[in-house]
């Protein structure tokens, strides 16, 4: 089973990840907010990630780690 | 080459503690890039472009001896990005300034990482020769149509009628002239081993980007030539747009004005290398012909 | 001079301009870069001929803008690196230079001096003064400056050039002239220096090879706080050049009432001017700067204690180093200016003509052109040939 980890240091909440998930998995989180302010991105769906890799590839502040 | 992913130094611990046992990383930040916050917009493209940049650095395994040239302009910290070694220039004379280093290093791995406004307009000279001198470089071309640093003016690769703090009227072309076509007007030089323009709106095409800047590197490696690749990237900030917004208005606008695609790679046209294709264009010219005697 | 070991010594007749170059390569400079301008031009057509012979790199840039930023690169990489040039070009390498001093980047500029402002003229000029000893470029920042006079010490300034951008981490400058440029002397080549007896360069960005974190060569600081703090050690390190690097020359200086300050090819003028005077009974001595930044302010001190009560300043242009002696002598003597510009050098009796005057505590001639030049020369000379005069 795949899944992300996204690291709140880089996450600017710009939303392409959630954007480019094919399964539509990913959220941001308005729950929380980074140190930075934003909403981070967040996995919302833990079974549907297929581990694709596309929200990494897409993240512009290379803040996700695609794990498996 | 088949690589095992790990995670950086400095995300061992923030990111590693929460990897289970039995769980392995597919797909992690690149040892070349540092652990410094991007200075970019939120949704920027810029740093998918510095992310390819380190991962072909850490593929190739030359971050050891791979020397970068920062611009100016949004990109002008990314010497602070990359873990290899790094030169701030002025505002245009990245390739000069990597052309100094290659003279004295040609060992190393030079490239230079520059918006439009930086190559394509106040340092069109430096980019020009460094490219028509074949220099042993890569040059990485960000072409988002607009000086973002400074707030959204006018850059050489505004389209015709597009609204800038400096042509706040759109882009009149009768007064203000016409977009440079940079991949365009450099395949036409014998210096030039390989131009590809490319984008990074959608996984298809940042790995097509990546695959072009790949190419740009192993080109210098290979003593090709100078190699640039033209990244097609947006402004979501000065185009005062969401980052979906401005992918689309990039493929509505950019995409037909600056298409995609290769535009000079003298190995598919079959040579060696620059130096064999401009013999042959000029084949015709006797002392263009004359062997130099070692 | 660095050492001088060799056991048989060359001496040669050479055009300054070529000796700059020659006696560059000799003292390790291996990268060249640069843009054809008149009057430096052999010296760049000498390292283009030269330098590939013993492994080095010339290079001819599209632009003075782009030559710097190719010596910015170069040392920033650590080469032993150099570009050349003349006045207007001189303008356009001022980008780099600013650069090169805010990111502590070595590596000499060679300006021989035109006269100017705008195209100006092909004739030597000092006019560049300001320019070289102000700082080239924007931004708070000195570079050493180093003016030759003779065609020998083109070849012993730029040989130590090298070595002073490399100890203090600055851009150096040769100031010389197209005067001095242009004249054969016979000169004492320097030794080849040991490239390996080059100072290290632990900061230079080479590639890590993933020994060492990486190097950044930088001269941008959003922090205020630590821009100051960068430019406040740079200043240190100025300091200390101008405790140790100020260097002249005097001549007849012991006893001199009146000091003539002249530097490079004024210098030479001013010299046999200041002989004349002494014939006649005058108290005259020659303060000639070597070095232009640091300006040898010790010198003047010194020339002062000895019983000096007029400095002349004499130069190539309407009036710049005379600052320097004015704010060196601080008020403790009267400090005159005498010159000619646009590529006029004046006559030894021209300067003897002032001399003259302050020694008399007549006024001196402002910035003499030809008409006031006339008015001042105690006998008028005519400097037609008896062919132009008719006879």
């Amino acid at each position: 089973m795949a899944r992300i980890i996204v690291d709140d240091v880089h996450c600017k909440g710009c939303g392409l990840c959630v954007n480019a998930c094919p399964k539509g998995v990913l959220a941001l989180d308005s729950e929380r907010i980074t140190p930075k302010g934003y909403h981070p991105a967040k996995l919302v769906d833990p079974d549907g990630c297929i581990g694709c890799s596309s929200c990494f590839i897409t993240c512009p502040d290379v803040a996700i780690t695609v794990v498996k | 080459m088949a690589n095992t992913v790990t995670l950086p130094d400095y995300q061992v611990e923030r990111i590693g503690s929460q990897i289970a046992e039995g769980e392995t990383i597919k797909s992690a930040r690149p040892h070349a890039l540092s652990d410094a916050i991007f200075n970019y917009c939120p949704g920027c493209t810029h740093g998918i472009v510095n992310r390819l940049v380190a991962e072909v650095i850490d593929e190739l395994g030359i971050e050891g001896k791979t020397v970068g040239v920062a611009p100016v302009g949004c990109s002008v910290m990314c010497y602070d990005f990359f873990n290899c070694d790094m030169i701030e220039a002025a505002h245009g004379r990245a390739p000069a300034v990597a052309t100094g280093v290659k003279r004295v290093h040609p060992e190393n791995v030079v490239f230079a990482y520059q918006g439009d406004g930086d190559l394509a307009s106040i340092g069109t000279a430096e980019t020009v020769h460094a490219a028509t001198r074949g220099e042993k470089i890569t040059v990485i071309f960000i072409n988002n149509a607009i000086y973002g640093m400074t707030g959204g003016q006018m850059a050489p690769t505004s389209l015709p009628n597009q609204v800038t703090q400096t042509s706040p009227y759109g882009r009149d072309v009768s007064k203000a002239g016409y977009p440079v076509r940079i991949s365009e007007m450099l395949s036409t030089l014998d210096g030039v081993a390989y131009v590809e323009r490319v984008t990074c709106d959608s996984r298809q095409h940042i790995i097509q980007a990546k695959k072009a800047i790949k190419k740009a590197f192993q080109n210098q490696i290979d003593g090709l030539g100078y190699s640039l690749v033209e990244v097609v990237a947006t402004c979501p900030t000065n185009w005062g747009m969401t980052p979906l917004d401005a992918f689309q208005w990039l493929r509505d606008n950019m995409l037909p004005y600056y298409p995609l695609g290769v535009y000079k790679d003298v190995v598919a046209d079959g040579y060696a290398n620059a130096a064999e294709a401009a013999l042959e264009r000029a084949k015709d010219c006797p002392i263009a012909q004359q062997k130099k005697e070692d | 001079m660095a050492d001088n070991t060799q056991a048989a010594e060359e001496r040669v007749l050479m055009k300054g301009n070529e000796v700059l170059a020659e006696a560059a390569m000799r003292a390790g400079c291996r990268f060249f870069f640069g843009y054809p301008i008149t009057p430096q031009t052999e010296l760049a057509a000498y390292m283009a001929k030269k330098l590939p012979l013993i492994g080095g790199t010339f290079l001819q840039a599209e632009s003075e803008v782009a030559a710097i930023n190719m010596v910015y690169g170069a040392g920033a990489a650590g080469g032993r690196v150099m570009t050349s040039s003349s006045s207007p070009g001189v303008s356009l390498k001022s980008e780099g230079a600013s650069y090169m001093a805010g990111a502590d980047v070595p590596g000499v500029i060679v300006n021989v001096m035109r006269g100017g402002p705008g195209l100006g003229g092909i004739q030597p000029s000092q006019s560049d003064y300001f320019q070289a000893t102000r700082a080239l470029g924007h931004g708070d920042y000195f570079m050493p400056v180093l003016a030759p006079s003779t065609v020998q010490e083109m070849a012993d300034l730029i040989y130590e050039a090298f070595d002073l951008a490399d100890t203090y981490r600055t851009p150096t400058m040769i100031l010389a002239d197209g005067m001095i440029g242009q004249m054969m002397e016979p000169v004492t080549l320097p030794p080849e220096r040991d490239l390996d007896s080059l100072p290290a360069k632990p900061w230079a960005t080479a590639g890590h090879k993933g020994q060492r974190a990486h190097n950044v060569v930088n001269s941008l600081y959003l922090s205020p706080e630590k821009l100051e703090d960068t430019n406040r050690e740079r200043f240190e390190r100025y300091e200390e050049i101008k405790a140790t690097q100020q260097r002249q020359e005097l001549m007849m200086c012991d006893d001199a009432e009146i000091v003539v300050v002249a530097f490079g090819a004024a210098s030479r003028i001013a010299r046999t001017a200041v002989r004349d005077a002494r014939a006649k009974g005058i108290k005259a001595g020659l303060l000639r700067p070597i070095t232009l930044w640091p300006f040898p302010t010790k010198a003047i001190d010194q020339v002062i204690e000895n019983g000096a009560k007029k400095f002349l300043s004499v130069e190539l242009n309407m009036g710049q180093m005379v600052e320097d002696v004015r704010l060196a002598a601080n008020g403790r003597a009267s400090v005159d200016f005498y010159g000619r510009t646009g590529g006029v050098l004046p006559t030894p009796e021209e300067v003897l003509a002032q001399i003259e005057a302050l020694a008399e505590d007549r006024p001196v001639a402002p910035s003499a052109g030809a008409k006031a030049v006339a008015s001042v020369l105690p006998q008028p000379i005519d400097r037609k040939s008896s062919y132009e005069r008719g006879e």
